[in-house]
């Protein structure tokens, strides 16, 4: 090549080299780490684009988990609107429904994250992953949110339902995005509990037996569908420990203007996806191994 | 450009009486092994010799419970971070994710070795060209044959400008052609970066045409080690003083001999079999 040769950057050991022609090539440099706080955004960052980008290429999956919320909205909901069977303090029914179903299909997709995590690690993604400079806790915390980027865009498609089926829905920018949070740090925390089981049963049959059996438990057990209120005593307990209920309540006092209990929502989602976090990334190794 | 490297004293990878064991089967039993920066070392051995078990330990992915590993100086159990910096590695399987592009499969490499948005498309794309993807990189990965699968894997692992490149049977599953072209791939980045290579193969004419220095590596062990050209003429110097008058021997006769009967009963249990199978299918 005709450009005049650039010195070597240094004549230490550390040079990886440069290109026969003399130019640097960008190959032969390492790039510089980032460390302390700025590793863990960036991370977080790279697991999101990677969900968005399957995402577009992708579309079919978006289409076809739109179908059950819209089916709850439709037939559960105007048929309860009707029947005015569940007292919701005079908002109609299906008002009351659209958050509940918002939060139960976030979660839906969130619960079956350790699958994608069990196909990832079987086809080798995963391993090569973990030889990346990426501690452990920051892959999972970056699937995590990438679970939650997921969650969102499904969450914005069942808003646009709930709209289109006459839902009275908040459109304050503010609110809206105290919705994308609370959406996003309840599939964070339901991602890594579904990531921490396959930490513990590594099969993705065993894994989507137990989601199974968890989500329909977790959806009835909160205040999803009724008020905690209507529930008998036992059932009150398990709402008060499911994360969903809390999403709810957040989402509902968020986009109706129910009356809800916000600092305690986020605290507890808050909370909650940070144990999920330390709990899958504790188990992670288990799956590489 | 191998001058600068060579006169370096640091090894590119120690390995000191390296142990792993599943449970009763010891998959390495005391591996030793020391590789020069620069070099093309291949680690040869059958099927469950314990290939890709130490390549395992020495890329942080198992711990590393007894004896010693240092990669660039820097050891493999205490300093896991430093040594992925210095690692690029291609596990057995193909392991590009189907649901991304080639480009976009790189292009992760890239964020999670810190490569900032201002280098990225360049060094990406740079990449690719070295693999010769350059044409088919917008294509979604599950379009690609095995070939491609692992020239776009050795761009995953080239973006990063890692010092010690881990490639475990990068040729298993291909057909001729698509084997000679990752070799003269791997060959051509060797030359451009003096970049130090450790792959492992079950084929013994690539490890003699293609590495610089080979180890025979049977239950868990080294056996033999040295330039395929060194280990060839011993076995024939040994022929000729017990009076045989065959013809040159192959690496493959060196490693009948060294590895001894044993090689043809314990070729490698079903697991190993099954995970060569995998491997050799399309990528998930
Ligand atoms: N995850 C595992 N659990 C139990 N045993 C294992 C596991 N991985 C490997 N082994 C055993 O350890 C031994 C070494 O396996 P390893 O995969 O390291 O061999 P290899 O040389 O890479 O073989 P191949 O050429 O088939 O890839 C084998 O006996 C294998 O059955
Ligand atoms: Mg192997």
């Amino acid at each position: 090549m005709s450009e005049a040769p650039v010195a070597p950057r240094h004549g230490s050991a550390e040079t990886v080299g440069l290109a026969p022609d003399g130019r640097p090539d960008p190959l032969l440099t390492p790039p510089r780490p980032r460390t302390g706080w700025r590793m863990l955004p960036a991370r977080v960052g790279a697991m999101c684009v990677v969900e968005l980008q399957k995402l577009r290429h992708d579309r079919t999956e978006l289409y076809t988990r739109a179908v059950q919320p819209a089916l709850w909205l439709l037939i559960f909901g105007e048929t309860f609107t009707r029947l005015k069977a569940i007292p919701t303090g005079g908002t109609p029914y299906i008002d009351y429904l659209a958050p509940g179903i918002i939060a139960q299909s976030a979660m839906f997709i969130a619960i079956f994250y350790g699958i994608q995590i069990i196909w990832e690690r079987d086809a080798g993604i995963l391993t090569k992953l973990l030889v990346t400079p990426t501690p452990r806790a920051a892959l999972i915390t970056g699937k995590a949110f990438a679970a939650g980027v997921k969650a969102l865009i499904q969450a914005v498609v069942v808003i646009v339902i709930a709209a289109l089926l006459g839902v009275a829905l908040t459109w304050n920018p503010l609110r809206l995005l105290g919705v994308a949070v609370a959406v996003i740090l309840g599939s964070a925390f339901f991602s890594c509990l579904s990531m921490t089981i396959a930490g513990i049963v590594l099969t993705r049959d065993r894994l989507m037996g137990i989601g199974q059996a968890i989500t329909m438990p977790l959806f009835f057990g909160s205040n999803a569908l009724y008020p905690v209120a209507l529930m008998p005593g036992w059932l009150q307990a398990v709402s008060t420990a499911n994360p969903l209920s809390y999403q709810v309540d957040a989402l509902r006092g968020l986009l109706l203007g129910t009356p809800h209990h916000l600092a305690l929502d986020y605290l507890v989602l808050v909370l909650a996806a940070a144990a999920g976090i330390a709990a899958a990334s504790s188990l992670l190794g288990r799956l590489a191994r | 450009m191998t001058d600068v490297r060579e006169t370096t004293a640091v090894p590119a990878l120690v390995c000191e009486g390296l142990r792993y064991a599943f449970g009763e089967t010891k998959a390495v039993d005391g591996l030793e092994l020391s590789v020069r920066p620069g070099e093309v070392f291949g680690l040869l051995g059958p099927n469950g010799a314990g290939k890709t078990t130490a390549i395992r330990c020495i890329t942080t992915l198992l711990p590393v419970p007894a004896g010693m590993v240092r990669v660039f100086g820097h050891d493999a159990a205490k300093e896991r971070m430093a040594v992925r910096r210095l690692l690029g590695y291609v596990p057995q399987q193909l392991s590009a994710d189907a649901g991304l592009t080639g480009r976009e499969n790189v292009e992760l490499f890239a964020r999670v070795f810190d490569v900032t948005r201002r280098e990225r498309a360049a060094r990406v794309a740079r990449a690719l060209e070295a693999v010769d993807l350059t044409a088919a990189a917008d294509r979604l990965a599950k379009t690609y044959s095995g070939g491609m699968v692992r020239r776009l894997e050795l761009a995953q692992a080239l973006v990063s400008a890692p010092r010690l490149l881990m490639l475990d049977e990068p040729t298993i599953g291909l057909d001729p052609i698509a084997r000679t072209s990752v070799w003269e791939h791997i060959n051509a980045v060797r030359t451009a970066t003096g970049m130090t290579v450790l792959v492992t193969t079950h084929y013994m004419d690539e490890a003699d045409q293609y590495c610089d220095r080979v180890a025979l590596m049977h239950r868990g062990r080294i056996h033999a080690l040295g330039t395929p050209e060194e280990l060839r003429s011993e076995l024939a110097d040994r022929r000729r003083a017990e009076g045989k008058t065959d013809p040159d021997p192959t690496l493959e006769d060196v490693f009948r001999d060294v590895a001894g009967s044993g090689l043809d009963e314990q070729g490698g249990d079903f697991r190993d079999v099954r995970s060569t199978r995998r491997t050799a299918s399309r990528v998930g």
